[in-house]
């Protein structure tokens, strides 16, 4: 708990790099429409899958600094040391990562749909979906983080780890958006997401763990 | 009972036996790969008469299929490796997942492509999102990221202890992704594509294709020794045996 | 094996320009695949003589300054 909380009240301190991804989530929608032409019909079909995929490359971008600054003060080797269960303390400090970068996205994430004419009824399935595969994206990410903690230039190595990772994240989320637009049930493809969520909830902290300690023992 | 199989193994794990060990076998496993290639290649090639739907075209089965299962095979040989690796912390098992990846990666990407030569003739297009083709798509990711992670680290046996985690992460992965595919294919696409029809292969095409087979699994072994051995020395430089290899070569 | 149905065969009845292309591909990944680690080889070894050279360099030196001050 108290991990959870140093590391809230550290990014509260970095507003500015909380921003950051959301204006880029911004930036890139607003293009969207600018490349393909402004007609509804189009920009309606497409909505959900543009959001999903903006949404994932904002969290790629903040992704690389989820442990970044702890190994260059030293604190995640005192984390290592601490008698707690370190597996724990790292879903903390995924949660608190989540908490600081993808629940700002979420929140735009309506006036973005809204921007491309996405139907107010499946604004609520697109937030759902967010709520479900954001976390997964963070908890995965969070894995791939602790592998690469060890070396220095990471940040385009993360981007080829993590896509074969979440091509079943899009895929699940995407299809939830797909069928609630055709009026189809979008409960399937939620629940397996639901499911998968608890999966990486149990399992990711703990490869996480595992993970740093391979990465960062010499 | 059976207590020289454990010791016998035990002993090969050892760096400079299986080197020796490795310098013996290879030869016969190359040479085997060419014979047996070459018989392959003759039968699907001269032998084997053309398909009555596909003409000639289909003869790129005889490489693309062997390729396909060798991706998955070498797949399956790294993430064994890998697990022996980080388990027991063997360094020969390190040497072996990591000299796998980019064998496999070759045989991925000559899957990907011979693909879709094949596929632009027979679908009228060289790319579809079908279930298999994505998934050996991510499949040729995965083996980039596993090369990729190793090679960021500076420390060689720390990069690959690394990289054999990654390649565990991705054995759980490809299933996912397989079935995830296949499912929303049938959201998207009314009908999918039948890659091999159901039609039964005559026996001048099928023993082309097993010869095939044999002969990238010989291939395999022996581009892996090759390459374990390389790394071997790399990794083992201030040893005297690497030492005496060294001072013999430079002799001849 | 006469000209025309050599010529025959390297037509492939009509897919030249697809059977071919796979099957080369598929040697020249091979190929690659299999020199890439024999210069390696050579390189590693190479860099591992020049090592031992200096290494013994600096042990004859010094057992000749040691020599020199007795």
């Amino acid at each position: 708990m108290a991990v959870l909380r140093r590391d809230l009240t550290l990014a509260w301190r970095q507003r500015g790099d909380m921003v950051l991804p959301v204006l880029y989530a911004l930036i890139v929608t607003s293009l969207f429409p600018f490349a393909l032409g402004p007609e509804d019909a189009l920009l309606r079909r497409i909505a959900g899958g543009v959001v999903l995929v903006t949404m994932l490359l904002a969290m790629l971008l903040a992704l690389d600094a989820m442990f970044r600054s702890d190994i260059e003060d030293g604190s995640l080797e005192q984390l290592m040391l601490a008698p707690q269960p370190l597996a724990l303390m790292l879903g903390m400090k995924i949660l608190a990562h989540w908490l600081a970068t993808a629940v700002p996205l979420i929140v735009i994430a309506p006036l973005l749909a809204g921007m491309l004419h996405l139907p107010s009824p499946v604004i609520p399935v697109l937030l759902l979906a967010l709520l479900l595969a954001t976390p997964l994206l963070s908890l995965v990410g969070g894995v791939l983080v602790a592998l690469t903690a060890g070396t220095r230039r990471s940040g385009m190595l993360l981007a080829l780890m993590l896509l074969p990772l979440c091509v079943p994240v899009v895929i699940f989320a995407a299809g939830a958006l797909a069928a609630a637009q055709e009026g189809l049930p979008w409960i399937a493809p939620i629940a397996w997401l639901g499911a998968a969520l608890v999966m990486a909830v149990v399992l990711a902290p703990l490869a996480c763990a595992a993970a740093l300690r391979i990465a960062l023992d010499s | 009972m059976a207590n020289w199989i454990p010791l016998w193994l035990h002993k090969l794990s050892s760096p400079p036996v299986f080197y020796g060990f490795a310098g013996k076998l290879r030869p016969w496993a190359i040479a085997l790969a060419l014979i047996l290639g070459v018989a392959a290649l003759y039968g699907g090639l001269v032998l084997a008469p053309p398909d009555y739907q596909q003409g000639d075209d289909y003869r790129i089965i005889f490489i693309h299929v062997p390729c396909a299962w060798m991706s998955l095979f070498i797949y399956g040989v790294m993430g064994i490796a890998a697990f022996i690796a980080l388990v027991w912390r063997i360094k020969l098992a390190e040497v072996v997942a990591m000299a796998s990846a980019p064998i496999g990666a070759s045989f991925t990407f000559i899957t990907l492509v011979t693909g879709s030569l094949w596929g632009e003739r027979m679908w009228g297009t060289w790319w579809t999102w079908d279930a298999r083709l994505t998934s050996e798509l991510v499949l040729l990711f995965l083996y980039l990221g596993v090369i990729g992670l190793y090679h960021s680290f500076e420390d060689r046996r720390q990069g690959a202890r690394t990289a054999a985690f990654l390649a565990l992460i991705g054995i759980v992965n490809v299933p996912i992704v397989h079935f995830s595919v296949n499912w929303w294919n049938t959201l998207h696409q009314g009908s999918t594509i039948r890659l091999l029809g159901p039609s039964s292969i005559a026996p001048s095409m099928i023993w082309p294709l097993l010869t095939m087979m044999a002969a990238t699994k010989c291939y395999y072994v022996a581009s892996l020794f090759g390459r374990t051995r390389t790394d071997l020395l790399a990794l083992e430089s201030g040893k005297d045996w690497v030492r005496h290899i060294a001072e013999n070569e430079v002799a001849r | 094996m006469s000209v025309a149905s050599l010529q025959s065969f390297f037509a492939m009845g009509g897919y030249a320009a697809y059977v071919w292309p796979a099957y080369g591909v598929f040697f020249i990944v091979l190929l690659i695949d299999w020199l890439a680690p024999q210069f390696r080889r050579r390189r590693v070894l190479r860099e591992l003589r020049a090592r031992m050279a200096r290494q013994d360099a600096r042990k004859d030196r010094a057992s000749r300054n040691s020599t020199a001050a007795t």
